[in-house]
This record gives C-alpha cells, sequence and structure tokens, in this order.
C-alpha cells in the first residue's frame, strides 16, 4: 500500500476533520475544564462521534462495526489531536477493540457490538507505577471457585471512573491473563485525578475483586499476545494523535510568526525563526511518514509492525514535543498565557507522551528489537 | 495473481536468473560501483556481464521510456523492481550523473532528437558525464556564476572555471552553466552540453579532508561549443538548473541522504561487548545509538512516503529540499557515531584491517553531505519560503 491516504481515506478525513474542528473545537476543552467536568469528556459529542459510526470504526462488521483499519482510525485521531478533543476513542474504540478482535470469544461478542453502538466506554488498566511497564505486570489473578480473585493497584487508567468496562492485565500461573472487569464490580475502586491537560485518568484498586471464569479476554496465561495487539494498536493511535498535536501546534505557530511583528518586521522574516520553523516542519513530515508506516504494517498483520509501532511512538513524541516547545517559545509571552491556545497543545502533549510509553521506553525497545 | 504480482515473479525469476553473486555482495570499494563510460574498466567480468544483461532489459534505468534505453516501467513497477533488487541485494548495474541528473532534465526539456541522442548512451554505460554548476565565486550563491559562452554566430566560445565537479577527470561529457548574457541575472544562463575531450577543457582533482579527491577543479580555455548543444532555450539555462537541483534533492532524498538505512546498534552489537542483560555495553553510547536507530527507521519510512507521493504527483514541489536536509543531517550523525563506536580503531589511516582507514574517511567525506547540492542552511530557506510561506525569505 502507498504511503498516502487513497480516496476513500481522503473522503473519510474530508468529513471527519471539519466535523470535529466544528463540534470539538479547543473551545470545547476549555469548557469542560472550566465547568470542572466529571466525566472527562462529553456524552453528546460521543453521541455525534457514533451518529458517524466512529466508535465501530476498528469493529469487524460481524461485531456491528465498519471493519475498517489502524489508517482509518489515525485519520480520526490526528483530527482528536488537532482539536485538542477529550475523547474516549483511544481506550475504547482503538485499544479495546484492537484486544477484544484479537482475542474473539465471549467478550468480544458481549463488547464489541457495545463499542460500535456507542453504548460502551472502555478503559484499560495496564500500567501500575508512574512509568509504563508493561513486563513487569504485579497485579495478581488467583482462581478462586469458577473464575478468578484479582488483587493489585493500576495507574494511569484513562476513563477508569466513568468506563462501563476495563481490560485489566494480571498475572496469572503460567503468564499474563486478561481480564474484561465491569464497573459494578465489587472491590473496585476508581480514584479518578485531573492531569496537566485536564484529562481525568484513575488510579483503579482492585481488592479481592471476584470474576467469573468468562471474564477472560482470550484463554488463560495467553494474555501476552492479546496485550501486544492492545499495546501496539494503543500506541500507534496514540502516535497518530500527536502527529495532530503537533500539527495544530505548528500551524499555530507558523501563522503567529506571519501575523506578529517586532522592530519593524514580521518576525517570520528573522531566519534564527524561519530555521527552526523549517527544521520543525521536517521532523514532522517524518512523524506522519513513519505513524503511517506503523499503521500500513498493523493493517497488513505484518511481522514488521513491533518495530515501527515503537519507532512511531518515539518519533512521534520527539516532533511533537520539538512543536509544541517551539510554539510557546515562538509566541513569547503570550505563549505564556492561559488565553492562548499553545499552552494547551503543550499539556495534551505531555499526557500523551507519557501513555503507553515515552520516548526512552520505545528508544530502549527499539535497541532491543535490534538485538543490543 | 494481479498484473503487479505476475511482474514481480518476472522480475524476481528475471534477477535469479541473470545477477551474479558477485554483485550480490556489498559495495566494498570505489570499483565496485558501475560508472561506465569510454575509459570504464570493468572490474570483473561479474560486472560487465551484469551491466549487459541490464541494458538488455532497459533496467538500467527501467523507469524510462524504451526508445530512449528504458524498460517503460510504471511507478508501481518500479518501486516492485527496486525492492526485488534489494530483496537479493543487488548492486545498482550502473550509476551515473547522466541516470540521475542530465537524463531526467533531457526528458523533461529535450527535444526528441536530444532524447534519443544523449539518453541512449546513458542508459548503456557509454558515456559518462560530469555536472559544471559550482564556481570558485558562486556557491550556494550559484546564480552568480560568471563562466562566459561568447556569441560566434554558430558556436560559443567559452571561457571560466567551475569547482566540485564530481569526477570531471574521469567524465566523457559536461553539462554546464554558462553565462550567455551578462545583463541578465537569471534569465541569461545557457545549460550546455559538450564533450571533456574538446580543446581548452582541463581539470584538476582536489584533495579532500579524507584523504580523496572525487571532486576536481575545471578549468575552460576558448572551449568551442556548437550552438546545437543546449537543453531548454537559450539564457533559459536556470529553469533546467532548479528543476535538476530539485531532481538531484530527489535523488539523494530516494536513496542516498540517510546513508546506510540500516540499525546502527544492531551493527556494533557484534563487536561490542555486551553486559549480562545482553545490552551493548556503554549505556550512552547504546541509548545515543538506539536514538539515532528510531530516526533512520523514521527516515525509511519518510523515503517511501516520499517516493511514493513524489512519483504520484502529490507532494510539494519543495519537499525535496527537506528530505535533502534530513537524511544528509542523519548521515553525519551515523558516521560520527561509528566513530565513536570504532574508538582508535577507526583512527586508524591507512591500515590493511581498516580498508584504508575506510572508517575515518568516509566520516570526513559525510561532512560534505550538507554542502554539496545545496548546503543545509539553504535547504532550511526553501523549507520556509516556499512550503511555510514565511515572509521575506
Amino acid at each position: 500500500m502507498p504511503l498516502y491516504h487513497n480516496d476513500d481515506q481522503a473522503m473519510l478525513k474530508d468529513s471527519v476533520a471539519p466535523f470535529v474542528a466544528e463540534q470539538a473545537p479547543v473551545s470545547h476543552l476549555r469548557k469542560l475544564r472550566d465547568s470542572a467536568d466529571a466525566t472527562g469528556f462529553s456524552r453528546d459529542l460521543w453521541a455525534q462521534f457514533t451518529e458517524m459510526g466512529l466508535p465501530g470504526m476498528l469493529v469487524p462488521e460481524a461485531h456491528g462495526g465498519l471493519g475498517m483499519g489502524h489508517m482509518e482510525a489515525g485519520i480520526v485521531l490526528e483530527e482528536i489531536g488537532r482539536n485538542l478533543t477529550p475523547s474516549p476513542f483511544l481506550s475504547t474504540s482503538v485499544g479495546a477493540v484492537a484486544a477484544l478482535a484479537k482475542a474473539g470469544g465471549t467478550q468480544a461478542e458481549r463488547w464489541l457490538p457495545a463499542i460500535a453502538s456507542g453504548e460502551a466506554i472502555v478503559a484499560l488498566a495496564i500500567d501500575e507505577g508512574a512509568k509504563h511497564r508493561p513486563e513487569r505486570i504485579a497485579t495478581s489473578a488467583t482462581r478462586s471457585g469458577n473464575g478468578f480473585r484479582l488483587d493489585g493497584k493500576k495507574s494511569f487508567v484513562l476513563h477508569g471512573h466513568v468506563a462501563d468496562m476495563s481490560i485489566v492485565a494480571a498475572k496469572t500461573d503460567g503468564g499474563i491473563t486478561l481480564f474484561a472487569v465491569p464497573r459494578d464490580a465489587k472491590g473496585v475502586t476508581a480514584d479518578p485525578r485531573r492531569l496537566v491537560d485536564s484529562s481525568l485518568a484513575s488510579h483503579v484498586t482492585f481488592d479481592g475483586v471476584e470474576v467469573d471464569a468468562d471474564a477472560v479476554i482470550g484463554e488463560v496465561d495467553a494474555g501476552g499476545e492479546i496485550l501486544d495487539a492492545l499495546l501496539a494498536a494503543t500506541r500507534t493511535g496514540a502516535a497518530a494523535e500527536m502527529v495532530g498535536v503537533g500539527q495544530g501546534a505548528m500551524d499555530r505557530t507558523v501563522t503567529y510568526l506571519k501575523e506578529r511583528k517586532q522592530f519593524g518586521k514580521l518576525i517570520g522574516e528573522f531566519q534564527g525563526l524561519q530555521h527552526r520553523a523549517a527544521h520543525l516542519y521536517g521532523e514532522m513530515e517524518v512523524a506522519r511518514a513513519t505513524v503511517m508506516k506503523a499503521q500500513e504494517l498493523l493493517d497488513r498483520g505484518s511481522e514488521g509492525a513491533k518495530l515501527m509501532v515503537s519507532v512511531a511512538k518515539a518519533k512521534a513524541g520527539r516532533a511533537a514535543n520539538l512543536a509544541v516547545r517551539e510554539g510557546v517559545q515562538m509566541h513569547g509571552g503570550i505563549g505564556m498565557t492561559d488565553e492562548y491556545d499553545i499552552g494547551l497543545y503543550m499539556k495534551r502533549d505531555r499526557a500523551l507522551a507519557e501513555y503507553m510509553g515515552d520516548v526512552h521506553y520505545h528508544i530502549d525497545q527499539v535497541a532491543r528489537m535490534n538485538g543490543y | 495473481m494481479s498484473d503487479l504480482d505476475a511482474f514481480r515473479a518476472e522480475v524476481r525469476g528475471w534477477l535469479e536468473a541473470n545477477c551474479p553473486a558477485e554483485m550480490r555482495e556489498p559495495i566494498r570499494e570505489e570499483g565496485d560501483v558501475c560508472w561506465g563510460g569510454r575509459n570504464w574498466v570493468f572490474q570483473n567480468d561479474a560486472q560487465k556481464a551484469w551491466l549487459e544483461a541490464c541494458v538488455a532489459k532497459g533496467y538500467t534505468v527501467p523507469d524510462w521510456p524504451k526508445p530512449y534505453g528504458g524498460a517503460g516501467l510504471t511507478p508501481e513497477q518500479t518501486k516492485v523492481f527496486k525492492q526485488e533488487m534489494k530483496r537479493i541485494n543487488a548492486r545498482s548495474p550502473l550509476d551515473s550523473f547522466g541516470i540521475w541528473m542530465l537524463g531526467p532534465a533531457l526528458l523533461q526539456f529535450g527535444t526528441e532528437e536530444q532524447k534519443i541522442q544523449y539518453l541512449n548512451p546513458i542508459a548503456r554505460g557509454e558515456i559518462r558525464w560530469c555536472q559544471g554548476y559550482s564556481e570558485p565565486g558562486s556557491g550556494s550563491d550559484l546564480v552568480s556564476l560568471q563562466t562566459f559562452g561568447e556569441d560566434k554566430g554558430d558556436h560559443w566560445v567559452v571561457n571560466g572555471s567551475k569547482i566540485w565537479t564530481s569526477y570531471a577527470d574521469k567524465a566523457d561529457w559536461i553539462f554546464c552553466l554558462v553565462r550567455t548574457d551578462k545583463a541578465n541575472k537569471y534569465q541569461g544562463i545557457t545549460f550546455m552540453l559538450f564533450d571533456m575531450a574538446s580543446k581548452g577543457v582541463t581539470t584538476k582533482p582536489i584533495l579532500l579532508i579524507s584523504g580523496n579527491s572525487p571532486f576536481c577543479e575545471t578549468f575552460f580555455d576558448d572551449v568551442e561549443v556548437p550552438k546545437t548543444q543546449f537543453i531548454g532555450e537559450i539564457n533559459r539555462g536556470w529553469d533546467v538548473a532548479k528543476y535538476l537541483l530539485g531532481h538531484e534533492r530527489e535523488m539523494i532524498s530516494g536513496g542516498g541522504a540517510g546513508g546506510d538505512m540500516v540499525s546502527i546498534g544492531g551493527a556494533f552489537a557484534k563487536s561490542f561487548g555486551k553486559n549480562a542483560a545482553g545490552e551493548l555495553d556503554d549505556p550512552i553510547l547504546r541509548a545515543e545509538m538506539a536514538a539515532f536507530d528510531v530516526d533512520v527507521f523514521a527516515y525509511r519510512a519518510m523515503g517511501e512516503r516520499f517516493m511514493d507521493m513524489w512519483k504520484t504527483g502529490r507532494a510539494h514541489p519543495a519537499s525535496s529540499n527537506m528530505m535533502k536536509y534530513v537524511g544528509t543531517e542523519l548521515n553525519k550523525r551515523r558516521h560520527e557515531l561509528v566513530m565513536s563506536g570504532g574508538g582508535s580503531e577507526a583512527l586508524e589511516w591507512d591500515s590493511e584491517e581498516t580498508k584504508g582507514g575506510a572508517r575515518a574517511r568516509g566520516w570526513l567525506r559525510t561532512k560534505a553531505n550538507s554542502i554539496e547540492g545545496g548546503t543545509s542552511e539553504v535547504m532550511l530557506n526553501v523549507i520556509a519560503k516556499r512550503i511555510l510561506d514565511l515572509p521575506g525569505a
């Protein structure tokens, strides 16, 4: 597949981009933030997403979805990023769907149609500390009666306090097992924290939570592969969203360079700023291509996808970070004000950079995958 | 099976049958690259056989039309062809400035007669071309060039000098920017073609910091050039030159800008010690190499996207400047890491073990990457002006 959007994908972008820009621009985020919204996103907006079929984009058609790929999901995520739209799309419609579709079985039948119809919000309970270390999951699932008993603590669970179900990665006797834990399960406590980007992420405690055997997503002890699918999809999605954040920040900054005058000149005339803006352009283009390559490999089910996903998360992380830092600096004093949007881009980038492994984590992964 | 799959199978079969084993080995020394030309001495029979096989199929220039010596492949077929070449690590049968630069200019601006006359010998590796652009006083500010062609009716008399002429001492013909109107800066340059064996042409190799001399100074002393030997229009050679510079950047972008596009840490892991965790036993160097690898794999994806878009007319016309900038800076970084990884061994200048100081010389050579074909600073100027549309740039 060529690394540009085909006609169908271009059409999708042409409908999604104006929709998100009109319905959920940065002012939408501000409104939620300033009203101390306790949900973390707008359910009205999610209903509009549902009318467009977006929550079920990646859900196989047999389960009521559109059966699209990561390249298409990336188009939506880029617009979410560009507009800083608070949305459960990444965790629910990308990460959870990837895991459930990979696993199949009871939980897939239960949740995939509910996601496609916009009824279910799903959270991903993976991390257990301040840093993403999925290799060291300590939350335990021990056999108990007909099912399992879950004990442990999860952190950075986006939408964890409102999700209808959380996918919980836990250690079992012979490996990793993923569980679908409904919100009302006894012993689950979600403690939502407001993050720097105004999103809500929970510390979730599982204290002797009893679940049935059929809460297992896929097979017992064989959750590693399903977790890998979840992580690959979510990381690639986060990278696509970061491309949107970086692009949004860069576009605003380049516009500003053409408006702001100092020393009797537009500041965009100064070569010192021109070269930095041109360098940033190159980094953003490379990041975009890298994310598309990861999407393409995932959609083809290629073995090379894992490496490229880490490359994409790291590269998009670096590029978007440069975009928001240069954005604030080039805006000068007003870049430090709450009134201007550029600072909000910096905040969202910081949160996405950390989500599902930061730049350093993925650089290390790239070294490991190349044998050093 | 789609047409493209059938084509892939055909190419794969042809390559298996025709690409000699020696031509699937990595390039180790200068003679491994076949440049062709009147004076070319084949390194071995395999190099000759490989060139001849490709010439017969039009595979030295697969995407050129058949009447000009190509195979007439579509962009999709060309991509498949390159993938199949890469799959068996096949060497390029023929490298030349005729293929990379003059050819595309002729295809765009040449008359039908010129295309037939000049493209076929390029495709067959019979004529080796060099490029006369830069002058001692005209580097980044190329349009200030002074080499002058005086109009003598049916011919010009050319006087002046060029610098950084790659392999001018080995080339058969030159394509050259010559001022033909002193009153008009941009519309006073003609894109001329002439034989390096012409009376009055001399070359002098320039010794570089790498100890090698891939570039020459080239002097023109009353060189007579027939007034049929130019491309485009008289005094409009700058249009051709600009097109070619774009193409040069595309060429550098698509292939060479990023250098060897493989994991650097993976290559060093064999020679370096590893710790108990199986990691390169130098944590800071490992981290730098891994960060570099991320950029290499990312740039590889960028190269694929750029070519996909360029070939189908989707790319911004100035995006090759970005490719050149990012790729050459990346290659310089690679060679800094190669030197760090190699330690004191990599400092050896002429020992047999280091293949004559290959790492040190290669490292020094890469410093020109971000100067030749437009400096990084000029690339950034172009991006700022033409892509970002910044004011007054």
